[in-house]
């Protein structure tokens, strides 16, 4: 088995399926970038129906509104926007579970992790109950098929988002001075231009002042939905946004959507929007501290393509420092997806309450799948993730998953095909001494090895 | 300030040994102080003109228009408190909760992330320095052994990360593996002091929970920041606090502050908010006992939000706000600003309460009066860069 098939399927996968190192071992990098030859797949409702798309969801979710304020007005609505978030929450749970049994099954792992990646770069957090129905449609229209595509592109796709604009308040900000705005007193809000800039583009050392934020805010006021549902839910309304040129960064754009376009645009090539970037990247696949010339090699790619997300990825697979296994914490959803592929899960009937049960061990070790408590997202080094609780819990969950294996399987050929030469003599020895199969399972899923990648 | 501990260093040093001495000192070895400082932090941005409402001020209605709050409970006829924090009112009739206004930290740009950075590491500005101000000041606590500091999380938080031990802890949910599996497992990781740290903090600390936690009314269950129920979560903090062995030192995390939207008035989203704060402070105070006597909790946030609302019912992000000192051990009763007012001269940038007083002064005067961090320590290693920065002083009963 080689070493480099087995980092491939953990470092840049997300955990060995039985046979997956193998397969992976004959070409590793051809194993990985082959993936990326067609689009990210999607996700299928594990109950056979059919998703909704954000246009669609934002008919429903207005339509419930204007239905809500007028039982409101007889006397027997509550509040609308969380009443449709509680009758609304399967479309979430349903989302959760078949992205995750897509995570748990795919042989397009590296494509996945990459997806999984830019869901956690443009977040939109389900935590937010306005979001919550949305974010699946979000990442299947916004991130999905732009993976290989241009930043920029990914970019817009995302702001312009209903999700995204729901999350960050963006759906109700009006240009103070815009007819709207003079007419019913209503005013901006800066929240998603300032993440805009601070998150999704230039980093928070980019290069932008508080005037800056109170431009790329005008630059969005009006940007919003469309109950029609056209356009996936997007909509601009020019008599809502802000009158006159802005002047962002030294660079001016005419009161359009074009502008506001535009301005997206040159954000997302920005030299400050590929520095963050390629440092994200750099600290995903490589290592919590990367090394400062793999940075500067993605920071290139970016600069030279435009922001070639498909280039990037080579870029990475492409550097020997990636190829250094062990030095990547797992985050939870990493860890009880990696154990779910090592096992072969889920497997036979009861597949949702499977995945359901993976998602609930990943919210005690800290993480709540999708649901970000900001829009940061999820932290992507280990010091966030190995508090005292958080691995004591990944151990408990091991020795729970040992326990629930059907007899009769073998632990050490699992160990052999799931980590191969990464498992190291130690895990071996404690594994060859444990006193049951299921306890000698539960000490590979809390070896160090496993617990990294 | 002459301390048991102190003390009994002397009696040492002087050989005065008896048979007494051996068990008493085991007693000061395991514990250290009696006082307990807790460290609760507001994530996201809380709206001090809401949660501290200046009633009296001239421009108070005006400013904030639709958030003007007409029902706060009136504190000194000039500041009041949201209606929502009935707990905290009576610990300020008490006399055991001191309100702070227009305070800040020395951040003074808008990102919450940055702003969390400079809240929990002390440093004049974001990412200068890598731990946290609390973490460094375990070792001139005399608590710096890995048991006397507790982050109520899964993984400590940032104010508490650094080169002294903590440990930390959530209610449990998952059967815990029998004691011959954890000790196989550390010899696992050996050779990995990571994870070996980790996993040996996180058994006494489960250990010590198991024993405080005999009491049916701690209910486990989620309740990470930004989720619903505080309250049990201080509860089991204020167990653990209370226990002769137990921390002196935690932190806490209550996020749920950022309302760009819909952020209501005397009812609403953020009411509900600091309800859920309020009922979980006065659980943190119940659990604590007698041991709250001894206690001063400190709430502080990133930064405050725009004076006046935005255009969706909230407020964005801004600069200064209110913080909040409370605790048996308070010498509580008023409210603290240097108030200049919220005409948009007064106001930062035109639009944010401006920064008049600088948190760390406030950490500065707790960690001394109430933990007995000599000034030394304070200016060399748990707040390098704050020369100027005077520590608040009256702060703490005697």
């Amino acid at each position: 088995m080689s070493l480099e098939g087995a980092v491939a399927v953990h470092r840049f996968g997300l955990g060995a399926r039985p046979g997956e190192i193998d397969r992976a071992g004959r070409n590793p990098r051809n194993w990985l970038l082959t993936q990326l030859d067609i689009a990210a797949d999607q996700p299928v409702p594990l109950d056979g129906g059919s998703f909704r798309t954000g246009g669609e969801l934002v008919v429903e979710m207005l339509q419930y509104q204007r239905e809500q304020a007028m039982a409101r007005r007889s006397g027997t609505g509550g509040d609308p926007v969380k009443a449709f978030f509680k009758t609304r929450v399967k479309l979430f749970t349903d989302e959760l579970a078949a992205r995750y049994a897509l995570g748990f099954s795919t042989d397009r792992p590296f494509a996945e992790r990459l997806v999984w990646f830019w869901s956690n770069h443009f977040v939109v957090s389900a935590q937010n109950p306005r979001a919550t129905t949305l974010v699946g449609a979000f990442e299947r229209e916004a991130i999905r098929p732009n993976i290989t595509g241009k930043f920029e592109d990914m970019a817009l796709a995302a702001i312009c988002h209903p999700a995204m604009l729901l999350y960050l308040d963006n759906a109700q900000s009006v240009g103070p001075n815009s007819i709207a705005g003079t007419r019913f007193g209503k005013g901006r809000n800066e929240n998603l231009g300032r993440e805009l800039m601070e998150l999704y583009t230039l980093g928070v050392d980019g290069g932008y002042t508080q005037a800056d934020v109170i431009a790329m805010a005008n630059i969005l006021t009006g940007w919003s939905l469309n109950p029609a549902g056209q356009n996936n839910g997007f909509a601009f309304y020019e008599n809502r946004h802000e009158p006159g040129d802005v002047t962002l960064r030294g660079r001016t754009y005419p009161p359009t959507l074009e502008g506001g376009i535009q301005s997206i645009r040159d954000l997302a090539n920005d030299p400050a929007t590929a520095r963050h970037i390629a440092t994200k990247l750099a600290v995903h696949f490589i290592a919590d501290d990367p090394p400062a010339e793999s940075v500067a090699r993605l920071e290139k790619t970016f600069i030279q393509t435009r922001g070639d997300l498909r280039a990037l990825a080579q870029t990475i697979v492409e550097d020997p420092a990636a190829w250094q296994s062990g030095n990547k914490m797992r985050t939870p959803v990493e860890y009880v997806t990696a154990g779910y592929r090592l096992l072969g899960l889920p497997r036979g009937d009861n597949t949702d309450k499977q995945v359901q049960g993976a998602l609930a061990a990943a919210r005690l070790m800290g993480q709540t799948p999708l649901a970000p408590p900001a829009p940061k997202g999820w932290p992507d080094t280990a010091d966030a993730w190995s508090g005292p609780d958080a691995v004591l819990t990944r151990i408990e969950w091991a020795k729970r998953v040992g326990q629930s294996m059907p007899a009769g399987f073998d632990s050490g050929a699992i160990a052999e095909s799931g980590l191969g030469p990464l498992l190291t003599p130690a895990t071996r020895t404690v594994m060859a001494r444990a006193a049951s199969q299921s306890d000698a399972l539960a000490f590979l899923i809390s070896s160090p090895e496993f617990q990294r990648r | 300030m002459t301390t048991r501990r102190s003390i009994l260093k002397s009696m040492t040093a002087a050989g005065a040994l008896s048979l007494w001495d051996a068990p008493f000192r085991y007693a000061f070895a395991s514990v250290p102080t009696e006082r307990r400082f807790v460290m609760v932090i507001l994530r996201g941005a809380l709206d001090g003109l809401a949660a501290v409402p200046p009633h009296g001020d001239k421009d108070y209605a005006s400013v904030r228009g639709q958030l003007a709050i007409s029902n706060s409970h009136d504190i000194d006829g000039f500041f009041g408190l949201h209606p929502a924090l009935t707990n905290v009112k009576a610990m300020v009739d008490a006399k055991e909760a001191a309100v702070f206004h227009n305070i800040c930290s020395p951040y003074r740009d808008r990102s919450h992330f940055d702003g969390q950075n400079v809240l929990e590491t002390g440093g004049a500005g974001p990412h200068i320095l890598q731990d946290g101000w609390l973490n460094r000041a375990l070792v001139p606590m005399g608590l710096a052994d890995g048991t006397h500091a507790l982050a109520v999380a899964q993984t400590p938080p940032l104010l508490l990360s650094g080169r002294a031990q903590a440990t930390s802890w959530m209610p449990a949910s998952l059967p815990a593996p029998d004691e011959d599996f954890l000790e196989r497992l550390r010899g696992l990781y050996a050779n990995d002091p990571h994870l070996l740290g980790a996993l040996n903090s996180a058994i006494d600390m489960q250990r010590a929970a198991a024993n405080a936690m005999d009491d049916p009314s701690v209910k486990p269950g989620m309740g990470g920041a930004g989720y619903g129920n505080l309250a049990p979560l201080f509860q089991g903090a204020g167990k653990l606090l209370a226990a002769a062995d137990g921390p002196r030192v935690a932190v806490l995390d209550a996020g749920g502050w950022d309302t760009h939207f819909n952020e209501g008035a005397g009812e609403g989203q953020l009411s509900r908010r600091l309800q859920a704060l309020d009922a979980a402070l006065d659980a943190l105070k119940t659990s604590l006992g007698p041991a709250w006597s001894k206690t001063a909790v400190v709430m502080a946030t990133e930064f405050g939000r725009t004076a006046h609302p935005n255009g969706s019912g909230g407020t964005d992000h801004g600069t200064g706000g209110a913080a909040f000192l409370l605790g048996g051990a308070v010498k509580g009763g008023a409210v603290h600003a240097e108030w200049t007012g919220l005409s948009p001269s007064a106001l930062q940038d035109g639009r944010d309460q401006p920064p008049r007083t600088d948190l760390r002064a406030l950490f500065k005067g707790v960690l001394a009066e109430h933990m007995g961090v000599s000034s030394g320590a304070l200016q060399s290693a748990v707040f390098p860069d704050s020369g100027s920065v005077a520590p608040l002083r009256q702060l703490i009963r005697a």
